[in-house]
């Protein structure tokens, strides 16, 4: 249990932001317990743009929702800045994909949910401030069933980045748009990361994704989920994606999960 | 175009009211009275002051047993929803009262609070609360997960959970559930009058049969209760068009 992990033992160092110690996780399903993630340990540099990959059932996404502090993990620990997570914070915010928008609220609405704390003046600077950035510019008052899958995509990321968060969670964020906008959403959500700087961990199935935006490629095996793998992707932005590196870490990767190269 | 679309239904009410007159001037009896009878009907209901008066007591009944449910079904059933384990507790009851007709509760209601509005608006409000409570607690329920975890996720406080993210994510499905209540508590008003009390719309067409097999009356009052019905549906319909609201019910 996670009590054997002695609290503030471990000093991180300044740029470590994540670890994940010995985590498994171990779901009951109709009186079986089914395991879902088995021993896992990750770090996560300060600032680093990290993915996890799988095929699908691993426990991407488990994984995620207990660094988010959504779940508690069954055994092991998660911990930010050397804080052991015991529960979602503002400072993480997790960005589901477009569903997690608030119908009910607008645009303006959307973004400013987080920021209840602040003075009015601060609010609407930021506000507007992330309007601009994500270009939802000119949709203020517009309602999120008036926006395009892509808008409402940005509007997410808008709301997560105006509370100013260290870490950003993204659980498959691009998977239910059409390709072409997946395109141009990575490319945004790169250019907003190198003004930002937030720490971004990013779960996706879709390894080419994954190439074109990660520091370091995390790649899990099936159910129980481990990691198999921590690929560095040590080609710089913007990646030319049909260089022979790009090509040869795709590559590498797709025999790391045990795809064919031909269809 | 638009107009003569508008129009079509007018036009269609006005041949089968035409049929109506037509066959029953044909054989003449007393199996209805003909729509021009029924309009005088309705004159003379105005000329004594009856059909006013008999409608706000109906809809003064109606609204108070529908508020009073409203008012005491939305929270508790929130609560329940909210909390699966009061839900396990509380669900088998409510599924063996809510079969149970309000019209099975009138001699109950008789005997508690007597032959008068009480009687009535207990039974409207018996008729309005189980459906709200079951709308609420279902409401709760489907509330997609994600929403509540972006809301603890921003460090919303219980209080503010509530109020700013589990109300706006149940209201759609709330005013479905209310538009539909409104409905059967004018249904059963109408009842719960020709038994409990003397006066409103149900009382009107007992009374015009008993003392005086005025037909032509109980036409008038039917024709009434459809017309406000429709009316109150009406009302709660058009709070589907709140900007706010409008993703609960837009497909597109």
């Amino acid at each position: 249990m996670s009590s054997s992990i002695k609290e503030g033992a471990i000093s991180p160092s300044p740029e470590t932001k994540l670890v994940v110690e010995h985590v498994s996780m171990i779901f009951a399903r109709d009186g079986k317990s089914v395991p879902v993630l088995a021993d896992i340990d990750l770090d996560v540099r300060r600032g680093e743009f990290l993915c996890i990959v799988g095929p699908s059932g691993c426990g991407k996404s488990t994984l995620l929702n207990l660094m988010g502090g959504f779940l508690p993990p069954t055994s092991g620990a998660i911990r930010i800045d050397g804080e052991i997570v015991r529960g979602p914070d503002p400072r993480r915010i997790f960005v589901f994909q477009e569903r997690g928008v608030f119908p009910w609220l607008t645009v303006e609405g959307n973004i400013g949910f987080g920021l209840f704390k602040l003075s009015r003046e601060e609010r609407e600077r930021r506000i507007a401030h992330y309007i601009q950035m994500v270009g939802l510019k000119g949709f203020e008052q517009a309602y999120p069933s008036e926006l395009s899958g892509g808008m409402k995509q940005r509007l997410e990321v808008a709301r997560a980045l105006a509370v100013d968060p260290d870490v950003l969670f993204l659980d498959e964020p691009f998977g239910a748009l059409d390709s072409i906008t997946r395109l141009t959403m990575r490319g945004e959500l790169l250019r907003i990361w190198e003004t930002e700087g937030n720490t971004i961990i990013f779960v996706t199935h879709d390894i080419d994704e994954a190439v074109q935006l990660a520091d370091r490629v995390a790649v899990m095996s099936s159910r129980p989920g481990r990691i198999q793998q921590i690929v560095d992707i040590d080609i710089p932005h913007p990646r030319d994606i049909s260089s022979p590196r790009y090509l040869e870490l795709r590559a590498g990767i797709y025999d790391q999960i045990g795809l064919a190269h031909r269809i | 175009m638009k107009l003569s679309l508008r129009l079509r239904p007018i036009a269609f009410i006005g041949v089968l009211l035409l049929a109506w007159q037509i066959a029953v001037s044909l054989h003449p009896g007393h199996l209805l009275p003909t729509p021009l009878e029924v309009l005088r009907g309705i004159g003379d209901l105005l000329q004594h002051g009856l059909l006013l008066k008999y409608i706000v007591a109906s809809l003064f009944r109606v609204t108070w047993g529908f508020a009073l449910a409203a008012l005491l079904a939305i929270p508790l059933g929130l609560l329940i929803g909210w909390y699966s384990r009061a839900e396990m507790a509380f669900n088998p009851l409510l599924q063996i009262l809510r079969p149970i007709s309000p019209l099975a509760w009138i001699p109950i209601a008789i005997l508690w609070f007597g032959v008068g509005d009480l009687a009535a608006v207990f039974l409207i409000f018996l008729c309005c609360f189980f459906p709200l409570l079951l709308t609420s607690i279902q409401a709760v329920r489907s509330v997609p997960a994600v929403y509540i975890h972006a809301g603890r996720n921003f460090g919303l406080s219980p209080a503010a959970m509530i109020g700013r993210v589990l109300y706006p994510a149940v209201m759609p499905q709330l005013i479905i559930g209310l538009r539909i209540t409104l409905g059967i508590a004018w249904l059963v008003v109408v009842a719960a009058e020709m038994i409990a009390v003397n006066s409103g719309l149900g009382f009107l067409i007992v009374d015009a049969r008993n003392a005086g097999s005025r037909y032509d009356l109980v036409v008038a009052g039917m024709i009434m209760i459809g017309v406000i019905g429709w009316l109150l549906d009406l009302g709660m319909r058009s709070l589907e068009r709140v900007r706010s609201l409008r993703w609960g019910y837009a497909e597109d």
